[in-house]
């Protein structure tokens, strides 16, 4: 185990890469489902407000 | 005529909407299940290089984020360039859904590629033409992201945001290409070669695997992004009603 997480002496360049990797896919995962819930939010709000809108009578 | 029904099809926001969010689990599962089978494959499968050693693993992360950072830039010129020729808002909404998927990736790609640089070229940077002109194409999705955020109106920001996009393009055959115009330390094409890879299969299947589990990735997350831009351009839509009844 220890052989292998050592990488030959490159575990200090080759963990971080993939731990970055980690991280770049976590964020676009959060920041993705982040951005839809927040525009979803709001677009029930805007639906909610434009049905409970009185309608101009018609003259 | 017919073949063209779907694309016509996807000028509908409740479809593109609704299609999006049907694609979305058969793009996610084999995102993941194929993105952790290309890494278990580079770091444990794999056989060292016999030049480069272990540090050569660093190319399963490496290699798949510059790939779509492209793609991704691609796709996202070729939208901006459907939304400024046809007048399609939901091309600029793909491109709008695009840039800080693209944009993440390609700082993943500068990074990997340092972290690979520092112990094979004894330096985290130079100023080459393949970084220099990957690091040209982080600006210029910055750039993109910036110009569409600077515009109050939607219509204008995405005129102006997919102009940059379309001028942009010319950078990525550049990227491309540069290894081979100009004399580079970065090393030339190890997959897209003319005469095939230049990889045994041991190293090269945990590759292809990263690069299906990487564009699967881009593409699930395009089409959760994409949902909320047509949401948040679309929020005045008598479809919308549906969805708060729903």
């Amino acid at each position: 185990m220890e052989h292998f997480l050592a990488m030959g002496g490159y575990g200090r360049f080759v963990w971080p890469s993939y731990a970055l990797a980690l991280a770049v896919f976590a964020w676009n995962i959060v920041a993705a489902r982040r951005s839809f819930t927040s525009a979803r939010e709001r677009a029930l709000r805007t639906a909610a407000a434009n049905r409970a809108a009185p309608t101009e009578p018609k003259t | 005529m017919a073949t063209w029904t779907w694309f016509h099809k996807l000028a509908s926001p409740p479809y593109l909407y609704r299609t999006a969010g049907r694609l979305l689990p058969w793009l996610a599962i084999p995102a993941i299940v194929l993105t952790l089978a290309g890494a278990y494959g580079g770091l444990v499968r794999a056989p060292a290089d016999y030049q480069q050693g272990e540090a050569f693993r660093i190319i399963y992360v490496h290699a798949p984020s510059a790939w779509l950072s492209l793609m991704a830039y691609t796709v996202m010129a070729a939208a901006a360039a459907v939304g400024l020729i046809w007048r399609m808002k939901l091309a600029h909404a793909l491109a709008a859904a695009t840039a800080p998927i693209g944009a993440s990736f390609t700082l993943l790609c500068l990074a990997t590629g340092s972290l690979w640089g520092r112990p094979m070229w004894g330096t985290w940077w130079v100023w080459d033409a393949r970084l220099t002109s990957q690091l040209i194409l982080f600006f210029l999705y910055l750039g993109y992201m910036a110009l569409h955020s600077a515009y109050d109106d939607t219509q204008r920001a995405d005129r102006a945001a997919g102009l940059l996009a379309v001028v942009g393009i010319v950078n990525v055959p550049i990227i491309h290409f540069s290894v081979y115009w100009w004399n580079t330390l970065h090393q030339g094409s190890t997959v897209l070669r003319a005469d095939g890879p230049a990889m045994p299969p041991s190293m090269l299947v945990p590759l292809l695997v990263s690069f299906a589990g990487y564009t699967l990735g881009y593409a699930a997350l395009a089409c959760v992004r994409l949902r909320a831009e047509v949401l948040g351009r679309e929020r005045n839509a008598s479809w919308l009603q549906e969805l708060g009844r729903g």
